[in-house]
């Protein structure tokens, strides 16, 4: 049989064509250099070389979050490996599919600190949803398709499957994709009625009800985000995202109030306080978002649908626990709404709208415009502007202001249109991202909104953009400072500026160009427009320069360790803490 | 689910027999920060490569809930049971205790092994190597009479428990 004469190598790319893998984003080195050699003589899988293997996982996550299908990853053994651990544990945070294939030393040498040897598998079992050492050939086509079951099914998450040397270079069999039931792992999507039946009446009996939803119903796709918003529509309920949620109802939906958390919206965290009746889709109760848990909508009855079960009741004690894929749980939900002719108490539905309304009217993302210095809200107001004209743009970020600025001020009208990483914060996420966004869809408009401190984290892989002729864009929002760090030494230490300057910044035009990419500034509001029309017009990439205003803040804000209804909303307000909450939020983050 | 109680939960975690699957356990623990007082682990169906785990843990309900739940998301993880509140079960804990004394020591240790039915699976002129079975108090309980009747050295196996009545786990 000429299967059982294929390498471990060769094995390992069927398997991957197999999983329907079109794209692996890489690195060479020794323990990898047979596996490199067996896709150098083949066509079906495209290889891109990016320039340091940490960018490499945020381009896989990149790619998985803009398609929904799983990002791969290809590195070596010991630094290969290890420069993947932030990116693993970002996927694993954010919950995005990827599968990590890593070079390890030969299984002989294992444990003998073997040159380029590390602990794989020990050190990146607490950063992934599951990982493998393949010992023997002929389990690794079976090991390669499982990571694959395990990375996308259930709650999403990142899967390293760690490589010996010999065992990627013996003789051995291929196994295809089984349909076979896993042993242990059978994660649930399917919602248990009874509790559904539950949430509907409590749904229809509401009098101020409020629907949170978030990254789970981009995980779970598209039909999820149609399933939310028919449940909207047929409602009418007033409807938040979380920082992950953002695309999985049009940003543009009447009943959409805007993000919830710390830098939400004053109507979404006001709504989530006095609420009644809250219905938490795909959301997990993050800290970002509850602000203190003891003050946290202390008079709902909370519905909480997650696929997995360890999402609910960790933070916040939930009346009604639905486990399932929400996909499924809505399209229940929703049929249950109907076969029961269920109705929203429209009077009180009224009333609740009317003082959300109050709270819209406060426009608590407003920002004092200027005719001399460049406000990062207005730079992102008039590049959304742009942006809305055309229905092929992907955005992703970096961490800090910027992040939350765009996070507000651009609308996502479908899901997997945007890419920021949320639980982990992770700066130099955005770039690399982006690039695997654009290997995704070619043709996109894909822009990285990013700081110039974040950028620089994984700037190495403008290097990849070029070689690759990637045109994605990155719309660095300039304020020569660490904003969102400075902006909490303003509030909370004294205005003392610790270390967070960015001097000796470099020439971004400069920069740019260097990497084959065009350069563009923007010093003052009257270069804005020409240098957002030049960055989308530019058929190549584009680094464009926009010196914002230092000293702006993100509003409105919660501090951590405050309640939602203590929310900052301008630089004229003072920071609304008592002195045992200020104590209390000091040591959060 | 709002209780602040701190409870005792003895939990069995069937899993499968392979490298890593106690230390994905273990540290879920450390991880987390949750308590383990003992656990104990060993192979239960070589056929079928089943190794069963018993953990003894305590905390809030939403504590232990959350320990299940995350236990139950491991991928090698087959059943998570926890007999403390799934009906009435047995527990055992087995311990080797070594004493070494003589004279009236040595005699009033034999008695007390006997009360316990601790058996002497070792003797020496001066010293007594006791097994003894039964619950954590039983076996805390024969090793503090022993401290002063000349306990040099414990070895515990930690709690072993299985529910009661004609069902698996
Ligand atoms: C500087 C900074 C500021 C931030 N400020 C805010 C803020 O103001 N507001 C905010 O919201 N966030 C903010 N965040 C992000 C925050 O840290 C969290 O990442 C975010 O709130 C989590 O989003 P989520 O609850 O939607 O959960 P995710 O992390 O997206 O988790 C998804 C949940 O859905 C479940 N799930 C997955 N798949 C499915 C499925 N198919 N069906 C059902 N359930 C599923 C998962 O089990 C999980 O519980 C900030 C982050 C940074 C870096
Ligand atoms: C890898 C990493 N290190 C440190 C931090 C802490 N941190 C959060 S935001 C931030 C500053 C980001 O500055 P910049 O990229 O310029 O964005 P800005 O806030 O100015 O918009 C820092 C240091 C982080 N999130 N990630």
């Amino acid at each position: 049989m000429a299967q059982d004469r294929m390498t471990g190598s060769e094995i390992l790319i069927k398997a991957l064509s197999d999983q329907g893998v079109d794209v692996v984003f890489g690195y060479p080195g020794g323990a990898v250099l047979p596996i490199y050699d067996a896709l150098f003589q083949q066509n079906h899988l495209r290889h891109i070389l990016v320039r340091q293997e940490g960018g490499a996982v945020h381009a896989a996550e990149g790619y998985a979050r803009s398609t929904g299908k799983v990002g791969v990853v290809l590195v070596t053994s010991g630094p290969g490996a290890t420069n993947c651990v932030t990116g693993l544990t970002d996927a694993l945070m954010d919950s995005v599919p990827v599968v990590c294939l890593t070079g390890q030393v030969p299984t002989h040498l294992i444990g003998n600190d073997a040159f380029q040897e590390a602990d794989t598998l020990g050190i990146t079992r607490p950063c992934t949803k599951h990982n493998y050492l393949v010992r023997h050939v002929d389990d690794l086509a079976h090991v390669v398709h499982e990571a694959f079951h395990v990375a996308k099914s259930g709650r999403p998450g990142p899967v390293v499957v760690d490589l010996p040397k010999d065992v990627v270079t013996a003789p051995g069999s291929y196994t295809p994709p089984a349909r076979a039931r896993h042993r242990s792992y059978n994660p649930r999507v399917k919602g248990d009625l009874s509790r559904i039946e539950e949430a509907v009446d409590l749904l229809a009996a509401a009098k101020r009800p409020l629907i949170y939803a978030g990254g789970g119903v981009i995980n779970a796709g598209p039909a999820a985000s149609q399933l939310l918003t028919n449940l909207v529509d047929t409602t009418g309920f007033p409807t938040t995202l979380t920082l992950m949620g953002l695309g999985a109802l049009r940003g543009s939906h009447k009943n959409f109030i805007g993000m919830v958390g710390m830098h939400g919206s004053l109507e979404a965290n006001m709504c989530m306080h006095d609420c009644d009746v809250m219905l938490c889709v795909g959301a997990r109760f993050d800290d970002r978002v509850t602000g203190r848990v003891d003050a946290f909508s202390p008079d709902s009855t909370k519905i909480h649908i997650d696929i997995d079960a360890s999402s609910i009741n960790k933070n916040i004690p939930i009346h009604v626990p639905i486990v399932g894929d929400c996909a499924y749980v809505l399209e229940d939900l929703t049929k249950v709404w109907k076969s029961r002719q269920a109705r929203p108490d429209g009077k009180a539905l009224a009333e609740w709208w009317d003082r959300i309304e109050r709270w819209r009217a406060r426009k608590s993302f407003g920002y004092k415009p200027s005719a001399d210095v460049i406000k990062p809200q207005h730079a992102l107001d008039l590049l959304n502007a742009r942006l809305r004209e055309r229905d092929d743009v992907y955005i992703t970020t970096e961490v800090g202001q910027h992040q939350m600025w765009a996070a507000q001020f651009i609308g996502f009208e479908k899901p997997n249109r945007w890419m920021t990483s949320g639980g982990l914060g992770t700066m130099g996420y955005g770039l690399p991202a982006a690039m695997g966004v654009q290997v995704a869809h070619p043709d996109a408009l894909v822009i990285d909104v990013a700081g110039e401190a974040s950028v620089l984290m994984n700037i190495q892989e403008m290097s990849t953009i070029a070689q690759y002729r990637l045109p994605v864009k990155v719309f660095i929002l300039n304020n020569r400072w660490m904003g969102m760090v400075r902006q909490w030494q303003e509030f909370f230490f004294g205005g003392r500026y610790a270390e967070s300057y960015m001097d000796s910044l470099p020439d971004f035009v400069k920069l740019a160009e260097s990497f084959g990419a065009v350069g563009l500034r923007a010093n003052g509001p009257d270069e804005l427009d020409s240098v957002i029309d030049d960055m989308i017009a530019a058929p190549k990439a584009v680094i464009a320069d926009i010196r914002i205003d230092p000293d702006e803040n993100v509003y409105p804000m919660i501090p951590a360790g405050a309640a939602h209804n203590q929310i900052t909303m301008s630089p004229d307000d003072e920071v609304k803490l008592d002195a045992a909450h200020k104590d209390e939020g000091m040591v959060l983050v | 689910m709002t209780s602040n109680d701190i409870r005792k939960a003895t939990i069995a975690v069937m899993v499968d027999n392979e490298p890593g699957v106690l230390a994905r356990v273990v540290g879920l623990f450390s991880g987390r920060g949750y308590n383990i007082d003992s656990l104990t682990v060993s192979e239960v169906d070589e056929a079928a490569h089943l190794s069963r785990i018993t953990i003894v843990t305590r905390g809030t309900e939403m504590i232990i809930e959350q320990i299940k739940a995350q236990l139950r998301r491991l991928v090698p993880v087959h059943r998570v049971s926890d007999l403390t509140v799934e009906g009435a079960h047995v527990e055992r804990e087995l311990a080797l205790v070594k004493v070494a004394s003589s004279g009236d020591k040595r005699v009033e240790a034999l008695r007390i092994a006997d009360i316990f039915r601790a058996r002497a699976v070792d003797s020496t002129i001066g010293s007594f190597v006791f097994e003894i079975t039964g619950s954590v108090e039983k076996l805390s309980a024969f090793v503090d009479l022993m401290r002063p009747l000349g306990l040099v050295d414990v070895s515990r196996t930690g709690v072993v428990a299985i529910s009661r009545g004609p069902d698996a786990l």
